[in-house]
């Protein structure tokens, strides 16, 4: 009978390391043609029990981007140890006396070690640094691992533990699960599973999507954390008590703008409520079957913009720039729309939104937002604009005070909707109500007329029902 | 508005037809002076006479054979067969005969004839009184077939049989006639034939289903509503061929989950043809695999009472399924 030997690490054991051999798994039982599958389960276990994958450690050598380079620079590294990465996207960026280039990523992974600082300059082909991908498959079938690395797990002597409940279910993923998961960019690592064996149904899809869109909560409760932004990615360290972040352009074309705002256009501000209950109920109705027909999502903002377009035609004033001795009212009404992206706001602007229907305002402010979150606004995107209108309430603010895009009379914000407890024919009732602000230029507005501007849009709002046409 | 059984609303139903129209008559056993074994002719043959209302001999191939004969000649035959079980030896002339006739004479020829049979258990008939032959027939094209559950459907539904062009089997469910009462509007109308009916709205799981085990998911659904919080959306049949594919896929789509239940043997039952349909066209709307409830795959219902309770399914075997597809 023929010993089979494998060998493998555990690093549990104080004298560092300790040599199993396989036999002991063999002489359990005395069949050696089935030894080979128990063994493969055994290996397995030994997997499930650390770290649910075995990694191993990729090499990513400098690249010979052109015939004649023989060594090149790391310019800047856009990732850091720790950080996940997605075949193809850039990793760093190396200069070389003809050309600068960016070096993406063969595989994905997370980034593991910078082998090569910023400002060195290394021959081609050494290494430059080390990404983690993920194999389970490569050790089972035996394959090297790359220089540098071992696979880590503990020999077999202990048994797994299943303190967690039943979850044999939960890789079942159904096939409409799976679609809509696709459809809408749901992690199912994320979801929880309610039904047998923690099996993920399409309820609890579903309730994921009607929770992260624009959710109408219970004025005041927090229902789910709140997620927390990086800011301190591009942040150097001066001294022990003080981060330092550089100002890019983005962020000292904003301050300057601001700055000119607030100096030169004197404030006000003012604020109604509308209840929304009806616009809630139309959505909900509608938003499925035109994410299914359009492909682009069905958000209060293209209602609202509607709104405020249609009270802008009728309090024109609104929709005008100071000019000293006159005011220039535009006849064009092009909206600046308030985008925030993870570190700054980009104001993209969409023309002539009286000419649009919701339909078309639903598909324009969703390839705004993609372009805005993606980088892409070209300059003139973002110029022309005559009124603003910021969603605020997507943060969950119920309450702004914007400052006004210059050279321009008002900006607008559309809150959070709540549900709250109002008055209606001196009865109580539950009802959808949101915060509508303005912040005015008060050379040119005051409280009468946006007053009555505010009252339009409230009253276009409130006229949102099940018979509103989107075309 | 008025109240009355399923029964009622089928004696009804032949009663108004014959009286708008002199062409419609009834022929089967023990439909004249007897008024049908379970009743469902009574009083027809002391209003319209022996001439429309005509007791035949004890030879089913041949009461199929004669409808089919008259229709061809323009009368509208309703032939009643006295259990579906029976129905057998009239099959070579329903399937190979009246199925065929419009489309084997191009068009010359039609045959409007109605065949009505009490199908299912439920009555300690054992294997020849309680069988439901629908499989049987079908599948064949050429032939609608209608088995409706509630009185409203079984009035209406007789009535767009009988004025129907092309043959239809009419099955009844012969435990339904006294047990099931509802509400039958005065006036003339149809129940169109081909479209399935929405019992019950829900959000959890579809039951699609037809005959007596439709009541069973109604009652299960209210209890489990009540119970449990678990909402059914209960599709109806009425029709078992043309099947109402739009309605089908529409209920089974708003779920994902679905349950067929018929007392037809599981095996090449109507529900495998549902389920086939959903299958086909509904994979990524899917969040279970379709399940089928349907009778025992063996010969006969028995006839022993407790061994028929075992056989036939009731109101709890089907929550209990329901039940655990609403929580898979």
């Amino acid at each position: 009978m023929k010993r089979r030997f494998l060998m493998f690490w555990t690093v549990d054991a104080p004298a560092g390391c300790r040599w199993h051999t396989a036999d002991r798994v063999l002489r359990r039982r005395s069949d050696t043609a089935s030894a080979g599958k128990r063994l493969q389960k055994y290996i397995r276990k030994g997997v499930d029990m650390v770290t649910q994958k075995i990694t191993r450690l990729l090499e990513i050598a400098m690249p010979q981007f052109a015939e004649s380079i023989v060594e090149a620079t790391i310019g800047k590294w856009l990732k850091k140890p720790g950080d996940r990465i997605e075949e193809y996207e850039p990793i760093c960026e190396i200069i070389s006396e003809k050309v600068t280039a960016e070096v993406p990523s063969t595989v994905s992974g997370r980034f593991h070690e910078i082998y090569v600082d910023e400002g060195q300059t290394v021959p081609v082909g050494s290494v430059i640094c080390t990404i983690e991908v993920a194999d389970e498959a490569g050790i089972l079938s035996g394959n090297q691992p790359a220089a540098g690395s071992h696979p880590e797990f503990r020999g077999g002597d202990r048994p797994a533990s299943s303190a967690s409940p039943d979850a044999s279910m939960r890789s079942r993923i159904s096939p409409v699960v799976r679609r809509l998961a696709d459809e809408h960019g749901i992690d199912l690592s994320q979801v929880e599973g309610t039904g047998i064996g923690g099996r993920i149904t399409r309820r609890d899809v579903l309730n994921v999507i009607e929770s992260s869109s624009a959710p109408v909560r219970s004025s005041g409760l927090l229902t789910k954390p709140a997620k927390t932004v990086e800011v301190v990615s591009e942040a150097r360290i001066a001294n022990d008590r003080e981060y330092i972040l550089d100002v890019n352009h983005v962020r000292a074309a904003i301050a300057s703008k601001m700055r000119q705002s607030v100096t030169e256009i004197p404030h006000a501000w003012t604020m109604i409520e509308a209840d929304v209950t009806n616009l809630v109920n139309l959505r909900n109705k509608l938003k499925d079957e035109f994410m299914r027909k359009e492909g682009v999502n069905l958000t209060y903002l293209a209602f609202v913009l509607k709104a405020v377009v249609n009270a802008i035609k009728d309090y024109p004033i609104m929709n005008s720039v100071w000019a000293v001795d006159k005011i220039i009212i535009k006849k064009d009404i092009n909206i600046s729309l308030a985008v925030g992206t993870e570190d700054a706001v980009y104001v993209p602007v969409i023309r002539n939104a009286d000419q649009k229907n919701i339909a078309g305002l639903a598909r324009e402010i969703d390839e705004l937002t993609k372009k805005a979150r993606a980088g892409k606004l070209k300059p003139e995107d973002m110029t022309g604009g005559t009124f603003t209108v910021n969603n605020t309430g997507s943060f969950g603010s119920i309450l702004s005070y914007p400052i006004i895009n210059y050279p321009q009379a008002a900006n607008f914000t559309f809150e959070a909707i709540v549900k709250r407890p109002v008055v209606i024919n001196d009865m109580i009732a539950v009802r959808s109500m949101v915060n509508l602000c303005l912040s005015l230029d008060h050379r040119i507005l005051d409280g009468v007329v946006c007053g009555r501007f505010l009252q339009r849009v409230k009253e276009n709002l409130e006229s949102y029902g099940p018979d509103t046409k989107l075309y | 508005m008025a109240v009355m059984t399923y029964i009622q609303a089928i004696t009804s139903a032949m009663r108004e037809e014959m009286e708008r129209d002199d062409r419609v008559f009834v022929l089967g056993e023990d439909v004249g002076v007897k008024g049908g074994v379970f009743g469902a002719t009574k009083g027809l043959q002391e209003r319209f006479g022996e001439l429309r209302v005509l007791d035949t001999p004890l030879a089913e191939s041949a009461i199929a054979g004669v409808a089919i004969g008259a229709a061809m000649y323009g009368m509208r035959p309703i032939a009643e067969m006295q259990y579906a079980d029976f129905m057998l030896p009239a099959t070579n002339q329903i399937i190979n005969e009246a199925a065929k006739i419009r489309y084997r004479s191009n068009n010359d020829w039609n045959c409007p004839v109605v065949i009505r049979a009490p199908f299912g258990g439920g009555i300690f008939g054992g294997p020849y009184h309680s069988q439901c032959p629908e499989s049987v027939f079908f599948g064949t094209p050429g032939l609608k077939i209608v088995a409706p559950a509630t009185p409203y459907d079984a009035k209406g539904l007789l009535i767009a049989a009988i004025r129907d062009e092309d043959p239809v089997i009419y099955f009844e469910h012969k435990k339904c006639y006294q047990m099931i009462v509802g509400e039958v509007p005065d006036g003339e109308y149809v129940v169109p034939i081909g479209k399935a009916d929405l019992k019950r709205k829900g959000t959890d799981i579809t039951v699609i289903s037809y005959g007596l085990t439709l009541h069973f998911a109604l009652q299960a659904a209210e209890e489990l509503a009540a119970e449990e919080g678990i909402e059914a959306h209960v599709l109806d049949l009425r029709t078992i061929q043309p099947l109402d594919r739009e309605a089908i896929l529409e209920a089974a789509k708003l779920t994902g989950k679905v349950l067929i239940i018929h007392e037809d043997n599981k095996t090449g039952g109507v529900g495998a043809e549902v389920a086939a349909i959903i299958a086909e066209e509904l994979l990524y709307d899917l969040d279970a695999p379709i399940r089928r409830l349907c009778g025992y795959d063996v010969p006969a219902m028995p006839i022993s009472p407790p061994m028929e309770k075992f056989f036939m399914l009731n109101k709890d075997k089907v929550k209990t399924a329901m039940r655990e597809l609403a929580l898979y």
